[in-house]
């Protein structure tokens, strides 16, 4: 769609780009061209000497087990977190859609974890779940669970995805909530009267009319997942033990950390650009039917 | 609906009081443990009621800093984040208004060129290409400064889509109207648009403040002076440095105040907060 | 109506007096890593050393933790901002001694400072990982340590321990005991995994860590630490871990209050841990040398040191090195010295300042103090125990850990864990090669 009516200016629409074309340039498109540059560089911590490689950058990164794990590791977490997060606000979004007076009270209760910060959220549950500290070790302890999230990676993912997903529960539940009461009560009334139970009219109903909120979800959740929980996973994990938390995001954090491995940390900035910008392409498609719809 | 109201009600309000519960327990226990001392705290088996060192916890935590560590006060970090955040969100609101308005308002060549730029930057957020923008700010002589913890950040595309969906909203009429006042692109902008768009700049605003306010990652590499650090950032760095007993107590306090700001502008701006999300779609 | 105007001149003239001093006073920034109480060991030494003269005024600033503050002066000499002094931890050595034109070799600065300067002053045990194969000093030795055995004496007592345990076997019969008597949830531990299970423990044994006298004759050094002793001491770790006789305490020294909240009655940290021990520490403690198999020829050899060093960074104006050399002289002095190592737990760097604090009887008193001493100098060094010098050892460090971990944690054995660790690191060690020729 475009606008019939316009204005005419010359220079003026220039000027009115300028500040975010000069942004963009110099703090977008100038790094990302450096990261893609600097993946073919071999450079030491303080940048005084720099050799081109060639591809050698990514052949050692896909050559390292540890690179593959981290990937498993990603799609694990993000899994876990989509999934807990998305039935868990679905869950709470149906029963504070039944028409409750304390709907909108509820609302506020559930929608504030979404201004806590990721890293915040972190050491929130860190301190809850800290193997000598905290409030919920001991309970587990004294029921005989050997509770270590230092030594024990599926202990250690498990506080992570539970700080992901209490942090992500606002997000999904106000868009459960939009979309459950955007479907009109007459359709759900008349599966009522064709004798369908209130179960049975969940999934039969309101769950397939819901799934386009669901997909844009999905997407948004991962999106989530992969960037803004690195935080949470430097704060509660740092991505141990024995990278059992290392995602490819905090990979990429770790590896170029103290200048260590610049030009593999490169790399694997690119190997995700080209992820970030399929899983958008995907997320765009979607858009683009939801318009349509 | 029809069957079991009652019933139905009683679980209902079950379900959302557990919901609550969960969603509030990580505070609470913060909460608590920013009212006792670090001795309470760290043995392992703190009371689950409000101890005695609210004041002196709080009171350190913002203006003194943990113990002996020549910490810097909590107080200048909120001072950094408010900053940050404010630099985030307003600088966001202005520069993508004017190109939108540009994009929406003119015709002229490479319009497309440059609408596609600018929209490329919505796929890859600041993590993909940390070290590299890392290297451009100090490059450009702004690490530890606030320009270089709030410029990087505003180089997206979300504000300009949404300002151009709401543009395209906007009847054409209107533009005419204002035409044949003899309003020329300054005034239409000035005395149309603007006041139009003031929900939606406050919608946009909201979101980007909590977004500015949470950034960790960023802030985190760059700054590398006490003076600069955001309170985000200054938290982990109080639990992970210290080789005597990790103050928590001051370190959840520290967390509460953290949280304040970005659960304050949500609760009491639950409107705009709501429709930013909805419009931005993130 | 001449006074007030007079008076207000007066006041004038001497605001303005303030306000430009006869002389400008050179600031030198110094970044650091010290918390608790040797961070105010080393706000009073800057303070000392600006009262001491006019010209110089040493500005002491905390980074955070050692990787932190390594970091910060990295980013900041790539952004043109490095501060004067930067504290590095011993781990960073190679990085900083392959960063030529980054950093300003100490004895280089002495000489151009033209301040007194030999290198013979110093203990070599110290030195000798600072410096050249040909005895340059390229850093100048700030807070050295070693690893030792902190002991509650109280808890040994309360599990009936007559005898505090020096070989391995008696820690872990020891802490069996211990545990047995209400230590349940650690009854020894360790901070700094690697340089505990690695690092020390092959020195102290007299085993190579890596090949090229670990490192320090050449980059390309090849690690070693895979050998059956190395995966026996794992091996038994692991068996210890599943009850919590033995409990991980992570990477780093966050989790050194295990010991002084009385969680872990035996715990191998640094010497350095003194200040904050007797600080923290409610109960009666002392150290001891880190344990041994006494079934392994040779052992105990000798320990290595570790801490933190001050690199002098490049492109600073001579005004600025002539007083970090005299900064570094004043750091030097005798009486200086003996009282920071008597109150800080960190190690003498001059000969002079460990025999005075002897001569005046000081570690008869305080015994604490000497572990260290005693195990760096308990027997002539070898290839094995000289030191180490490992390109990118942050990175390696992090590879080694993860590998602790992944056996600690059972899903590796020692075996399998200690050769991945080898082998990881061996690639790590062939990149820093080559960035660094």
């Amino acid at each position: 769609m475009e606008k019939s009516a316009v204005f005419k200016g010359k220079l003026l629409p220039y000027l009115l780009l300028v500040p975010q074309l000069v942004i963009t340039l110099v703090f977008f498109y100038w790094p990302a061209s450096q990261a893609v540059w600097q993946s073919f560089l071999r450079e030491d911590a303080f940048g005084l000497n720099s050799e081109f490689i060639g591809l050698e950058n990514y052949q050692a990164l896909l050559a390292q087990p540890e690179y593959y794990k981290a990937m498993a590791t990603t799609v694990v977490f993000s899994s876990l977190v989509a999934a807990l997060s998305l039935s868990i606000a679905l869950l709470f979004a149906t029963q504070a859609d039944k028409n409750l007076k304390a709907a909108p009270t509820f609302k506020v209760m559930m929608i504030w974890p979404y201004a806590v910060a990721p890293a915040v959220a972190g050491v929130l549950w860190l301190f809850i779940f800290h193997p000598s500290l905290g409030t919920m070790a001991r309970p587990l302890r004294l029921m005989g669970f050997n509770w270590n999230p230092m030594l024990n990676g599926n202990h250690a993912m498990a506080l992570v995805v539970m700080a992901a997903v209490w942090k992500q529960i606002a997000y999904n539940f106000l868009f459960f909530l939009a979309g459950l009461q955007a479907i009109p009560r007459s359709v759900l009334e008349a599966g009522a009267i064709d004798g369908a139970g209130p179960y049975r009219r969940f999934w039969t109903i309101t769950f397939p009319l819901l799934s386009p909120t669901t997909f844009f979800l999905l997407v948004v959740n991962v999106v989530y997942v992969f960037f803004d929980t690195f935080g949470i996973i430097d704060a509660v994990t740092g991505g141990g033990p024995a990278g059992a938390t290392t995602t490819m995001v905090y990979k990429v954090y770790a590896d170029g950390r103290l200048g260590g491995d610049l030009g593999g940390s490169a790399a694997q900035s690119v190997i995700l650009m080209v992820i970030v910008i399929a899983l958008t392409a995907i997320q765009f498609r979607y858009v683009e039917r939801k318009v349509q719809y | 609906m029809v069957e079991h109201r009652r019933w139905n009600d009683i679980l209902a309000y079950a379900i959302l009081t557990f919901g609550v519960f969960i969603v509030v327990f990580p505070v609470y226990v913060a909460l608590i443990a920013s009212t006792h001392d670090a001795a309470t705290v760290v043995n392992g088996n703190m009371p689950m009621l409000p101890g005695s060192h609210t004041l002196e916890n709080y009171y350190r935590a913002i203006f003194i800093g943990g113990s002996r560590a020549s910490r810097e006060p909590v107080g200048h970090m909120l001072m950094n984040s408010f900053v940050m955040a404010m630099g985030i969100a307003l600088g966001k609101i202005v520069i993508s208004i004017l190109s939108a308005y540009a994009v929406v308002y003119f015709r002229f060549p490479f319009r497309q060129t440059a609408f596609w730029i600018i929209f490329v930057t919505l796929m890859l957020p600041v993590e993909v290409r940390i070290y590299p923008t890392y290297k451009v700010i100090a490059d450009l002589k702004m690490l530890d400064t606030y320009a270089g913890l709030i410029l990087p950040l505003i180089a997206s595309a979300t504000g300009t889509l949404l300002f151009r969906q709401f543009f395209m909203t906007i009847p054409d009429e209107l533009l005419e109207a204002s035409r044949i006042d003899g309003a020329g692109p300054f005034r239409f902008f000035k005395d149309t648009l603007l006041p139009l768009s003031v929900t939606t700049m406050a919608a946009l605003f909201v979101i980007q403040f909590i977004y500015g306010w949470n950034q960790y990652l960023w802030p985190l590499l760059i700054t590398t002076q006490e003076s600069m650090q955001t309170i985000v950032t200054g938290i982990k760095k109080m639990l992970t440095t210290t080789d005597e007993l990790a103050e928590w107590q001051l370190a959840m306090a520290t967390a509460i105040l953290a949280m304040l700001p970005p659960v304050a502008v949500v609760v009491f701006m639950q409107r705009l907060f709501v429709r930013g999300l909805v419009e931005t779609e993130k | 109506m001449i006074r007030p105007k007079f008076a207000l001149a007066t006041l004038f003239a001497s605001t303005l007096a303030l306000a430009s001093p006869a002389h400008a006073v050179t600031e030198i920034q110094w970044w650091h890593a010290m918390t608790g109480g040797n961070n105010d060991i080393v706000n009073k030494l800057a303070a000392d050393f600006n009262a001491s003269q006019s010209d110089y005024k040493v500005v002491p600033t905390f980074k955070g933790s050692y990787p932190d503050t390594m970091n910060a002066g990295i980013a900041a000499f790539r952004a043109g901002t490095a501060p004067h002094i930067l504290q590095v931890f011993e781990v960073g050595t190679a990085t900083m001694m392959s960063a030529k034109g980054a950093v300003k070799p100490v004895y280089q600065l002495m000489k151009d400072a033209g301040e007194p300067f030999d290198p013979n002053n110093y203990l070599p045990a110290i030195t000798g990982y600072y410096s050249t194969s040909k005895g340059e000093m390229l850093s100048f030795p700030f807070n050295s340590s070693s690893m030792v055995m902190w002991v509650n004496l109280d808890a040994l007592k309360k599990a009936n321990i007559a005898e505090i345990p020096k070989t391995w076997p008696e820690v872990f019969e020891g802490a069996k005991k211990l545990k047995a008597a209400g230590y349940a949830t650690c009854g020894f531990s360790n901070a700094w995994a690697t340089w505990a299970n690695i690092e020390q423990f092959s020195a102290w044994h007299n085993v190579p860590i890596g090949t090229k006298a670990n490192g320090l004759d050449g980059f390309d050094t090849e690690l070693k630490f895979n050998s059956p002793l190395h995966v026996k001491h794992l091996q038994t770790l692991i068996e210890l871990q599943k009850d919590k006789t033995y409990d991980y305490s992570g990477r780093a020294n966050a989790s050194e209050s295990r010991f002084g909240s009385g969680e872990c009655p035996l715990f191998m940290t640094s010497s350095g841990y003194y200040a904050t021990a007797k600080g923290t520490a409610k109960f009666a403690f002392t150290s001891v040398p880190m344990p041994y198999y006494p079934d392994v020829t040779g052992a105990p050899q000798n320990s290595i040191i570790g801490g933190a060093s001050l690199w002098v960074m490049g492109g600073k104006k001579p005004d600025e090195y002539k007083g970090i050399a005299k900064f570094f002289s004043f750091l030097s002095d005798t009486d200086r010295q003996a009282k920071l190592h008597q109150e800080s737990g960190y190690l003498p760097i001059t000969k002079a300042a460990y025999e005075k604090t002897k001569a005046d009887g000081f570690y008869d008193k305080n015994p604490i103090l000497q572990t260290p001493l005693k195990e760096l100098t308990n027997k002539e060094p070898t290839e094995n125990s000289r030191g180490l010098r490992f390109g990118n050892m942050v990175q390696l460090r992090d590879i080694w850990s993860e590998e602790i971990e992944a056996a600690l944690g059972g899903q590796k054995t020692a075996q399998q864990a200690l050769d991945t660790a080898v082998s990881r690191g061996n690639a790590m060690l062939r990149t820093f090669e080559k960035t660094a020729k």
